[in-house]
């Protein structure tokens, strides 16, 4: 049994069937790869593992328990972390107040009124903070304004956030969406010593093919709602279907 | 020192200062001199600076640190006041019951309030703060008059059914608030050559509560549950991806604040034991809003400045008449007296609202900061002379 396991999930917007019937297992310590052509369903699919949307039917259990019905934030608490398309920081905080927060939410849970205690005196959070600081090399901007970092740095930043974490199952929306290709190397390796260094199960939803096949080990293919087929990088790459689904009947 | 950094232990030892020495500072004037009427060192004006003060403190924690503009903190305000009148009425004249019962009334109030706003943000909570207070001060005014004394407001009366201490007192007058006997009214007056200065009970225990409000604020503001509090004004969605709450972290900021608003509140009973619907109302609201904006929202000493400011311009400018016009300007032939004064006359007295509506939109427009921001651009400019400071100080998150 995977660690994620989505069983026939359904959801409909309307008229229109987003998602028909989804199973999905992503097992542990794997790279899962889910594409698809523009309009196939992944981010509704995301959006339903995160708790941001509730599907009309179908179960998604992870680590044993039930996701549904549950809040983003007490999904995050029980180990999934997910980097945005565009990387959703704390802009108007420093880059250091970015990581403690995460740091303070894996100590203390979704709430504790910390009000009194200063900041200042939180050595542990703030040699944690350092660390993965130092891990994603942005220690020396640690008192820069999150703003006015560089689109790449965001993304690490983002991502430092979600790893000092410690999760479970990390979900990646597009990360190298919109980046320079140098940026897109970049974070291909940032991503490639997340796996081999810590061992998280990472699930992406991906467009560019460069990037997904230098990662995942595993691939699941969705289409119209529905995934075609779920195979290793090798076997997609050669698959009937996929060129069916990506280039259109006609081409084949 | 106090469990506070090195710069915020300064800044509070400077509001220290200020507070303790305030009826020298506000009287630079000698009495009895054309200037005098600027002197603002009597004690009414010197303890409404220190009670809004306190309360735009409070404010601040909420709309400052998280963002959610709440215009209905005057509710909060007046359950405090009521609150303290009738500890003064049931139960003694000592006020410090009376302070810690407003404290608490405002706190459950606030509860109730801010747990049903707060399911809202943006827009649709400040509509939803400002319906409650209206309903309250609706409530206050007509319906509760039984509770709040309605139009008249409530007071103290001569049979009151006090628990401990008399009705009346030996030469059958209404006691006075006071602090374990000290008359909250007492002042102690210091003649200097022409100088009079005048230092009030009832100003300096408003004052030991504002420093100690003061302090709270720098300690919530350095405290993770502050940095908690800027995060869900920067970013929710991050927040609750990071497996936090965003929900019992604005409530309690909004319960904080509303504490807040009770002492402040209860401060104000205790300096002149009456309550009335009208502190209610939604200008009250709206004027710690402007306060707080004034001053410099999330900032620690904004909302200070921004209270002592408008309660100067509304208790100083106002005073000034025709007549202390023409005296000014006497000076001038007259066909031009009266153009000046015509020309001036539209923004003080009765006009001072006009003044105020005018600083507030050239601060809002050209220091969204406040007048902290002006406080910085300035430090920043004298700086500026000496090359290895140039730098501003751009990473401050507040202050």
């Amino acid at each position: 049994m995977g660690l994620l396991e989505v069983k026939g999930i359904n959801k409909r917007f309307g008229g229109l069937q987003a998602l028909g019937d989804v199973n999905l297992s992503i097992e542990e310590n794997t790279t899962h790869a889910i594409i698809g052509p523009n309009g196939a369903g992944k981010s509704t699919l995301l959006n339903v593992l995160v708790g941001k949307l509730i599907p009309d039917s179908g179960s998604v259990m992870f680590d044993g328990q039930s996701v549904l019905g549950r809040k983003p934030h007490e999904i995050n608490q029980m180990g999934i972390s997910r980097v945005f398309q565009t990387p959703e920081i704390f802009s108007d905080l420093t880059v250091f107040e970015n990581v403690m927060i995460p740091c303070f939410a894996k100590r203390d849970g979704a709430f504790r009124m910390h009000a009194i205690e200063s900041i200042f005196a939180e050595r542990g959070i703030q040699e944690q903070a350092d660390a993965i600081l130092d891990d994603v090399n942005m220690l020396e901007k640690k008192d820069m304004i999150a703003s006015s970092l560089s689109r790449g740095d965001k993304r690490r930043l983002e991502m430092a956030m979600c790893l000092v974490q410690d999760p479970k199952l990390l979900l990646l929306d597009e990360p190298t969406a919109g980046m320079a290709r140098a940026d897109t190397q970049n974070t291909i390796s940032l991503l490639k010593e997340i796996r081999e260094k810590r061992g998280i199960t990472m699930a992406i939803i991906e467009h560019d093919m460069n990037v997904v096949f230098s990662l995942a080990e595993r691939i699941t293919v969705l289409a119209q709602g529905t995934p075609l087929v779920e195979d290793t990088p090798d076997n997609i790459k050669g698959h009937p279907k996929v060129r069916e689904a990506y280039l259109g009947e006609a081409q084949v | 020192m106090l469990g506070l950094e090195k710069k915020d232990f300064r800044l509070l030892l400077i509001v220290i200062g200020l507070t303790m020495l305030a009826p020298f500072i506000l009287n630079p004037f000698p009495a009895g001199s054309e200037m005098a009427q600027f002197n603002a060192g009597y004690p009414d004006l010197m303890q409404r600076f220190v009670i809004f003060g306190i309360f735009a403190i409070g404010f601040n924690i909420l709309f400052g640190l998280t963002g959610y503009l709440s215009f209905g903190h005057a509710a909060f305000l007046g359950a405090g006041s009521y609150g303290a009148v009738w500890m003064f009425k049931l139960l003694s004249m000592n006020v410090l019951p009376a302070i810690a019962i407003s404290v608490i009334i405002a706190g459950l109030f606030s509860l109730l309030i801010g747990f049903i706003s707060l399911r809202r943000s943006g827009i649709y909570f400040s509509i939803l703060t400002l319906a409650f207070a209206q309903m309250s001060f609706a409530l206050a005014y007509s319906v509760l008059t039984p509770i709040t004394g309605g139009e008249t407001g409530l007071q103290l009366a001569l049979d009151d059914p006090r628990i401990f201490g008399a009705s009346q007192t030996a030469t059958g007058n209404i006691p006075v608030p006071a602090l374990f006997g000290l008359e909250m009214r007492s002042s102690y007056e210091l003649g200097v050559g022409s100088w009079l200065f005048t230092f009030n009970a009832g100003y300096y225990l408003a004052a030991v509560f504002m420093i100690f409000a003061f302090y709270m604020s720098i300690r919530i503001f350095r405290s993770p549950f502050g940095m908690m509090l800027r995060a869900i004004k920067s970013n929710q969605t991050r927040m609750s991806y990071t497996g936090l709450n965003a929900r019992p972290y604005t409530l309690a900021a909004f319960v904080i604040s509303g504490m807040y608003a009770g002492l402040a509140g209860g401060l104000m009973a205790s300096m002149d034991p009456l309550a009335g619907a009208e502190r209610m109302q939604w200008t009250a609201s709206g004027e710690v809003v402007l306060m707080t904006i004034l001053g410099g929202a999330g900032t620690l000493i904004g909302p200070v400045l921004g209270a002592g400011m408008i309660k100067y311009f509304e208790n100083i400018f106002s005073k000034i008449n025709e007549t202390i016009l023409h005296g000014w300007f006497a000076f001038l032939p007259d066909g031009l007296e009266n153009v000046v004064v015509a020309m001036i006359y539209p923004f003080i007295g009765k006009g001072w609202h006009l003044t105020l509506g005018i600083v507030f939109m050239l601060v809002v427009i050209f220091l969204p900061g406040g007048l902290v921001q002006g406080g910085q651009k300035i430090a920043a400019a004298f700086r500026r002379k000496k090359p290895e400071d140039a730098k501003p100080n751009a990473t401050e998150p507040a202050e």
